[in-house]
């Protein structure tokens, strides 16, 4: 270890390895993945929100899952809790849908509204 | 990088590991890797959470579900139930006695009055990946020392913080360092007193398995403001997870060059080696610890010259403790102030204490200063079991005292205890409930410091030998008038005469329960009674011939032939040939025998 930098990048590059453990006020993901969220196919949609979330390094980003929200029939349902924001949450996703998701709103804080509950219900 | 959704966090302590822990993780490693989910749940193997009592311990991230007493059967339903549909697995979540499960950690009342300094990173870093540690500010500390400060700085900023030996003496850490910083020379020595003796503490091991970086980061550190180059680190073999652990850290640490030559490019070099203790506990005191490291027997030498003047190899040497190790990198990345802020006028910081005997969970907590003990046997130790009594908590090991009820209230630091006839210790706090008999406890103490004396000053040889052999006398039932006394004042003299910190504390126990439960003394030798029922010598069993129908099931299960009688008529103890085994007590289907 020659400088303070070379131990700082270490640092950096592990610190996503821990963060789900140490992060408690960061952006969270959650999937519904019931028999439902399944079945409707959310498992692909959580890995693409693992991967996109990998391929630009966002920190204090968790992605996890969570049980039956209660409307199935709307499943895939991705739920987004910004701190100190109200959540989304985004209905039948797909894993094409995923990549927007993530840079308008979880990177550029302005959400999908197309993909919320809300817009699809009252179409 | 993949990037991982959930973490799934196995103890591997000493405790949940001879519960089965490896077998969980190797069974959690196969059932995630079955159902395809090892490319987003990461495996990791930790230090101690604490709560040994309720062990093995699984906790899932980012949740922070806590899973306990998990056995190798509940991994498939963990995996397919919690991490691929996210629904937790409600019979295995840690429930507190009066309150409802699905808990996360930060809102068990365990943890939840805890400040972890010392055990920061333990159970929450993977002790065997040195990347982890690093991602929490690992190494950090030293990277500010070695670059920006000079080591007076170190030093001062330690005197500032009011850190003090957590070994249980309780000296000051940055004078200590001072002291041996002004005595001149180019070859000095760092020592890790990692040789934890007391029964019932582990506060260091669960350190050194939980977090090993953290106490090499700090030898370095130590080496820097006193000017040493060689750490040594002195182990009980008795510690085999520690000590793996701390030879993979120690080999981390020279691939990244944060130890060996050079670090940081500021020319200093620091190296650690181990050494292993064959389990003498008088080698927890430094100058029988400095010699065994020399390869000589482990025996103290009366001081001074005290050892930041001649220690090992008759070179100066700062000698700590690892708990006090394991707090320096905090205070040098956030400063002397915001130590100083926790605990009370005298004593700033944390202290860990390892919770054992009649307490619900028996585990290592970490709390500040000047907590009481009612909070950490009632709030965080959850209580006495079995809706029993509190008597009394034990201190400091074979080398402290015991505080009754009375004192339940003192806030706890170096003075306060030793004001009320006990002392810190190293940490160790074993719980003493009603059917515990104070006198049996400053014997079974005592047999272990008997034991362990070294024999080389007469006091502790002869001394508590004699004490033993009063002791043994009045648990038997065969106490004379006058052994109080007796106890007393040879307990003032070993104190006085003895060589070493041993011998010096090992009349506490005796002196403390004397002096807060001499009516159990008194009813020992003076009524012949152990008034917690717990001395065997003095059982009294008797059938109650009202109760008795005669069936002869007792005479039959005793192994002395003490009982006899007609059958259908009541049967008679002979207290003479009766040896007070209790078998008699178990086989009666009818209550009709009393013990007293």
């Amino acid at each position: 270890m020659k400088s303070l930098a070379e131990l700082a990048a270490i640092r950096d590059k592990a610190l996503g390895d821990v963060q789900v453990r140490t992060e408690k006020d960061g952006t969270r993901i959650v999937v519904g993945m019931a028999t439902c969220g399944i079945a409707a196919g959310a498992r692909p949609v959580l890995t693409a929100f693992l991967e996109e979330v990998a391929k630009r390094e966002l920190k204090g980003v968790t992605v996890t899952q969570t049980g039956c929200i209660g409307v199935c029939r709307l499943e895939p349902i991705v739920e987004v809790y910004k701190p100190g924001e109200e959540r989304v949450t985004y209905v039948k996703v797909t894993p094409d849908m995923v990549p927007k998701i993530v840079s308008q709103h979880i990177v550029n804080g302005s959400p999908v509204v197309e993909n919320t509950i809300g817009y699809v219900e009252n179409r | 990088m993949d990037l991982y959704r959930a973490h799934v966090l196995v103890c591997g302590g000493t405790g949940c590991h001879s519960g089965g822990s490896s077998d969980i993780l190797a069974s959690m490693e196969t059932e995630i890797a079955k159902s395809g989910l090892d490319k987003e749940i990461k495996v990791v193997k930790t230090g101690c959470f604490g709560l040994c009592e309720v062990g093995p311990v699984v906790i899932v991230y980012p949740e922070g579900t806590f899973y306990s007493r998990v056995k190798v059967e509940d991994v498939p339903e963990i995996v397919s139930e919690h991490l691929l549909k996210g629904r937790k697995v409600e019979r295995l979540i840690y429930k507190e006695h009066d309150k409802a499960g699905d808990q996360s950690l930060e809102n068990i009342s365990f943890y939840k009055s805890q400040v972890r300094i010392a055990l920061r990173n333990c159970g929450v870093i993977n002790p065997e990946n040195i990347d982890e540690y690093i991602a929490l500010d690992g190494y950090a500390a030293l990277g500010k020392v070695l670059t920006e400060m000079k080591p007076q700085d170190v030093i001062e900023t330690l005197k500032a913080s009011g850190l003090r030996g957590r070994g249980g003496a309780g000296f000051p850490t940055g004078m200590k360092l001072q002291f041996c910083a002004n005595v001149p020379g180019d070859e000095k020595y760092v020592v890790c007193n990692a040789d934890e003796g007391d029964p019932g503490a582990f506060m260091d091991r669960s350190v050194l398995e939980g977090d090993p970086h953290a106490v090499l980061e700090a030898m370095a550190i130590e080496g820097y403001a006193i000017g040493a180059h060689t750490g040594y680190i002195y182990c009980r073999a008795e510690y085999p997870i520690a000590v793996k652990r701390l030879g993979i850290a120690i080999k981390q640490a020279k691939e990244y060059g944060l130890l060996g030559k050079n670090i940081f490019d500021s020319g200093f070099d620091f190296d650690i080696e181990v050494r292993l203790g064959a389990g003498a506990f008088v080698c927890g005191e430094e100058t029988a610890l400095i010699a065994s490291i020399e390869g000589e027997r482990g025996e103290p030498r009366p001081r001074p010259p005290f050892p930041a003047n001649s220690g090992v190899f008759r070179k100066p040497t700062n000698v700590n403790n690892v708990e006090t190790l394991a707090n320096i990198p905090r205070i040098i990345l956030k400063g002397a102030d915001w130590f100083a802020s926790m605990g009370t006028e005298k004593c700033k910081g944390t202290k860990v204490f390892a919770l054992g005997g009649k307490i619900n969970n028996t585990g290592l907590v970490e709390i500040p200063m000047g907590t009481t003990l009612r909070e950490i046997l009632f709030d965080i130790g959850g209580g006495i079991p079995n809706g029993k009594k509190f008597k009394a908590a034990q201190t400091g090991g074979p080398s402290g005292g015991c505080i009754p009820t009375e004192h339940l209230d003192t806030p706890i630091d170096y003075e306060s205890l030793t004001a009320i006839g006990s002392m810190m210790g190293s940490g160790g706090l074993i719980v003493m409930d009603e059917d515990n008999c104070m006198v049996d406890v400053a014997r079974f103490f005592l047999d272990f410091t008997v034991d362990e004396s070294c024999g080389k000053c007469p006091p502790c040889r002869i001394g508590t030998k004699r004490m033993l052999e009063i002791l043994e006398r009045i648990v038997a039932g065969k106490g004379k008038p006058g052994d109080i006394e007796k106890l007393e004042e040879l307990g003032a003299m070993i104190k006085e005469g003895a060589l070493c910190g041993l011998g010096k504390t090992a009349p506490n126990p005796v002196l403390s329960t004397i002096k807060y439960f001499r009516h159990e003394y008194e009813a020992h030798i003076n009524d012949k009674v152990c008034p917690a029922g717990h001395c065997k010598a003095l059982k009294r069993y008797t059938i109650l011939t009202e109760k008795c129908v005669g069936c002869s099931a007792c005479a039959k299960v005793c192994p002395a032939d003490a009982i006899s009688g007609q059958i259908k008529s009541p049967y008679v103890i002979d207290q003479d040939k009766c040896i007070k085994c209790g078998a008699c007590i178990e086989k009666c289907k009818f209550g009709a025998i009393e013990v007293k």
